[in-house]
């Protein structure tokens, strides 16, 4: 561990530091703008530049520059005033002084450097160069004459999107920053290039003129687009969610965020449910919360009341559920919408047990029937990373992009009876072997994937190798609460009265009973029902979510949800003394307290570990995986549904129709 | 940028060259060419394979040649990399034609020491025979580029016209040199001074006089000259 001095004090700094990382752990803050934590090192803006002895008389990039054995490093001296000054100044001479109009205003890593660094006025009097917009596709918006040519976006979309797309063309002057041959970017996570961008060339389409920052009211969240539950911030003003933007988290979401989660929040505010319905003759009329719970009351059930949980749906919701049912005398809970029906008696054999930052240290990967590429975009990256390290990874299904090679073992199931030899021996070598199977796999496979912990040897001290990716946010949680039936979904078909919560994926024709939906858009769910009433989305209630890897984490409310919409759990309390069966609890806190009792796991936040126990299932596998469950990434869920970003994303990346004219 | 060139990708482009494949003689040298990297390092090859299969275009269209986008992306997929990895080395080397080009494509020397030794002229005769700047000739014959140094100042000005360069050029020269292109000829390259060989000094050479005629070794007598110093 070198030594180093900045400005004076003695530090010691990790090996293989850099110069500006060894002056942020000595609390100097250095101006950058190419330098990433997350990529690699460019040293292409200078904007770092420290002095450094011993070394040559000249201010170094200390982006680019290894921390060694007593060097001392200067971060104030007037030499790299100077040079920071005269960066800033280079900088300055093609960037346009239009911040009153630029989207980043506010957020510009430029504005905040030139304030702090610049010299507040610029020696160049010739005219500055032009750039034409590139078209990027339906999420990133262009200024290019703007860019400072930093490579991050470059940067991003080869190291962690996979996608290398992007690129510099020409050179010296006339270099600018283009998709290929202006196509649109075809990665689900091009949003993030935004948020790397340091000025204003890349910005959000969607979001394009719709609010200053310092207009927006943030609020701590997590995503329910999938089931990574990426750490979000919500940026409302007034009643309305304005944008979705990751927060650091380095055990889940790093500081990534996908398309969906950033951009499906403007389904938030269109087809939303505001008022209680109840059909009559066929047709839906809006009615008064008495007369939807009227209509409710007058069900004849005798006990065969049955819930299903939506994909959306927080722990809260689907507690007040399950307690109501209880009082009902009922037990009849499903959240595995499309009929799966796995053993779920140990919650480790369904669990992502890896974690998904221990994924980067996997050595061997074996992929059983997932894209994890939709199915868990950022889950994904972390095989890239481990791939970085040296990992092999191999997947049954077929054929897809997952933006790194595999070796493709065919679609057929019953290979993970015999497993190739290449197989078996890179599982054999590796330390830390990981099997992920997704759920297009898990009907036909999940004994045989279970089998493959013994023969490969994927459990040991310190090391749970099997993992089992979901796609629903609320899916751990709901199987904690005992949303799961032996026989799926179909054991709910004939309940008298079915509650669906947010439910929008199962066939609800099935369903013979009275139909009640609770959520908060008006999608496939809310067409079948008999009564709706109407609920809150994920960004208008505090919720607890369990993601794949069994972490438990909460939410706030960002915005109130619309009209008489109400936070579920309040629905289901009203509704329980409306038939006689008043829940205990009349707070948020005291429900929690209630399912803390119920679920212990849930009682606190954090990343759960359950005990590995493999439930004795048939090893046979059979079957040939004809596809995926995810058809449309765009599309999983009601509020992406209802999102126009999301809508056009889907038809120009996933259905290929043409939008380019569109580039301002 | 008003100067970047518009790089066509319409559908007549992708019609004529969507279906490029190297030919006989190409494919010897690409061989050749791959061999040269170790594998996993195909993407070095990038440039000379990117050269070569200008040079084809260029004989399939009795021209320089330049590079459609199909076939950069042929390239590109020749040694399995992205194609915007590809296309960024053929948008950064100004060698690599975006546009197509006439048979010849002149290019001439605009910098401090050319235009100091009568770049001017060389352009006006350019300009003369018809030849307009960033444009083709109507005959196909001559496109006009001009360029920044191209190493030849001590023989300024000069003109790179496809493979060879022409030096020590005045207006007449120049009109010479395009008028022999035109029909047909071979004019001879480097400098066009009579009596001058390559580089050297007016009035003949002052040093390496021995290699004038012959390529001469002077290692030996450096080494007597350095052992004499070190005694
Ligand atoms: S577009 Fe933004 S991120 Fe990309 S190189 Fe330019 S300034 Fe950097
Ligand atoms: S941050 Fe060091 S050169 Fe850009
Ligand atoms: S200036 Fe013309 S060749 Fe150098």
């Amino acid at each position: 561990m070198p030594k180093v001095k900045v400005d004076g004090v003695e530090i010691e700094v990790p090996q293989g530091a850099t110069v500006l990382q060894a002056c942020e752990l000595a609390g100097k803050e250095i101006p950058r703008f190419c330098y990433h934590e997350r990529l690699s090192i460019a040293g292409n803006c200078r904007m770092c530049l420290v002095e450094v002895k011993p070394g040559p008389p000249k201010p170094q990039a200390s982006c680019a520059l290894p921390a060694a054995e007593n060097q001392e490093i200067f971060t104030n001296t007037p030499m790299v005033k100077h040079a920071r000054e005269g960066i800033m100044e280079f900088l300055l001479i093609n960037h346009p002084l239009d911040c009153p109009i630029c989207d980043q205003g506010g957020e510009c890593d430029l504005q905040d450097q030139s304030i702090a660094y610049g010299r507040g006025h610029s020696r160049f009097d010739e005219n500055k160069r032009a750039v034409t917009e590139k078209y990027m596709g339906p999420i990133v918006k262009t200024v290019m004459t703007r860019c400072i040519q930093c490579t991050r976006c470059i940067r991003f979309a080869e190291e962690v999107a996979g996608v290398e797309e992007i690129g510099a063309i020409y050179r010296g002057e006339n270099m600018q920053i283009t998709s290929y041959l202006e196509e649109a970017v075809s990665s689900e996570l091009s949003g993030n290039v935004v948020d790397l961008c340091p000025v204003g060339a890349l910005t959000s389409k969607p979001y394009a003129f719709e609010a200053r920052p310092w207009e927006l009211r943030k609020t701590l969240t997590i995503d329910v687009m999938d089931a990574v539950g990426t750490n979000i911030r919500l940026d409302s003003r007034g009643r309305q969610v304005l944008r979705a933007v990751p927060r650091v988290n380095d055990d889940v979401n790093e500081e990534w965020a996908s398309d969906k989660t950033r951009h499906a929040v403007d389904g938030l505010v269109r087809k939303r449910l505001d008022r209680p319905y109840v059909r009559r003759d066929g047709k839906l009329h809006a009615v008064t919360w008495d007369e939807a719970f009227a209509a409710i009351a007058a069900v004849e059930h005798g006990g065969s009341v049955a819930a299903v949980a939506g994909d959306l749906v927080d722990c809260e919701t689907m507690f007040a559920a399950k307690a109501l049912l209880k009082g009902l005398g009922s037990s009849l809970l499903e959240g595995r919408q499309t009929g799966m029906d796995y053993d779920t008696s140990s919650l480790a054999a369904v669990n992502f047990n890896t974690t998904i930052a221990g994924t980067e240290e996997a050595d061997a990967i074996l992929l059983v029937g997932t894209n994890l590429r939709w199915e868990a975009p950022l889950v994904n990256t972390r095989i890239r990373k481990a791939i970085k390290k040296g990992a092999k990874v191999f997947a049954i299904g077929p054929e897809t992009e997952l933006t790194y090679k595999v070796e493709w073992l065919g679609a057929d199931l019953s290979v993970l009876g015999n497993l190739p030899e290449r197989v078996t021996e890179a599982f054999g070598k590796a330390a830390k072997p990981m099997v992920i199977v997704g759920g297009a796999a898990l009907k036909g496979a999940h004994g045989a994937a279970l089998g493959l912990v013994e023969t490969l040897g994927l459990v040991k001290d310190g090391w749970n190798g099997f993992n089992v990716v979901h796609m629903a946010a609320s899916r751990m949680g709901g199987l904690m609460l005992g949303y799961a039936q032996p026989a799926g979904i179909s054991a709910l078909y004939d309940a008298k009265l079915t509650f669906f919560l947010g439910a929008d994926e199962c066939d609800h024709a099935r369903f013979t009973g009275f139909k009640v939906y609770v959520g908060h858009h008006g999608d496939r769910g809310a067409h079948h029902a008999d009564v709706i009433l109407p609920g809150a989305s994920y960004a208008e209630k505090s919720g607890t979510f369990v993601n794949l890897e069994g972490r438990v984490q909460r939410g706030e409310r960002a915005v109130f949800p619309p009209g008489d919409a109400r936070e579920d759990w309040t629905i289901f309390r009203a509704l329980s003394e409306r038939l006689g069966q008043t829940l205990p609890f009349d707070t948020i806190d005291e429900l929690r307290a209630a399912m803390a009792l119920d679920c212990p796991e849930l009682a606190t936040l954090g990343l759960k570990t359950f005990a590995w126990s493999a439930p004795a299932l048939g090893t046979v596998a059979e079957g040939v995986l004809e596809g995926y469950p995810i058809k449309d990434f765009y599309l999983t869920n009601a509020i992406c549904r209802a999102s126009p970003t999301m809508q056009r994303c889907s038809a120009e990346l996933v259905h290929g129709e043409s939008f380019a004219e569109a580039a301002e | 940028m008003a100067d970047a060139p518009i790089i066509p990708d319409e559908a007549e482009v992708r019609a004529r060259w969507g279906a490029f494949q190297w030919n006989d003689d190409s494919k010897a040298k690409r061989d050749a060419i791959l061999s040269r990297y170790p594998a996993g390092r195909e993407q070095s090859a990038s440039i000379p394979l990117l050269d070569l299969a200008q040079r084809q275009v260029g004989a399939e269209t009795q021209t320089q040649g330049w590079l459609p986008v199909p076939v950069i992306e042929f390239v590109a997929r020749e040694i399995g990399v992205p194609y915007m990895r590809v296309y960024e080395v053929a948008t950064f080397y100004t060698m690599f034609n975006l546009a197509p080009v006439g048979r010849f494509h002149v290019q001439v020397c605009g910098t401090t020491p050319c235009m100091l030794r009568g770049s001017d002229d060389v352009l006006a005769a350019c300009k003369n025979k018809g030849l307009i700047k960033g444009k083709t000739t109507p005959d196909g014959l001559f496109t006009l580029t001009e360029v920044e140094c191209m190493g030849n100042c001590s023989s300024a000005p000069m003109v790179q016209i496809n493979d060879d360069n022409y030096e020590d050029l005045d207006y007449d020269r120049t009109i010479a040199i395009l008028e022999t292109l035109a029909n047909g000829g071979a004019p001879k390259p480097g400098t066009q001074e009579p009596g001058r060989h390559t580089v050297e000094p007016k009035g003949g050479p002052t040093s390496l006089t021995a290699m004038v005629t012959e390529n001469h070794d002077y290692r030996d007598e450096w080494n007597v000259a350095a052992q004499g110093a070190d005694a």
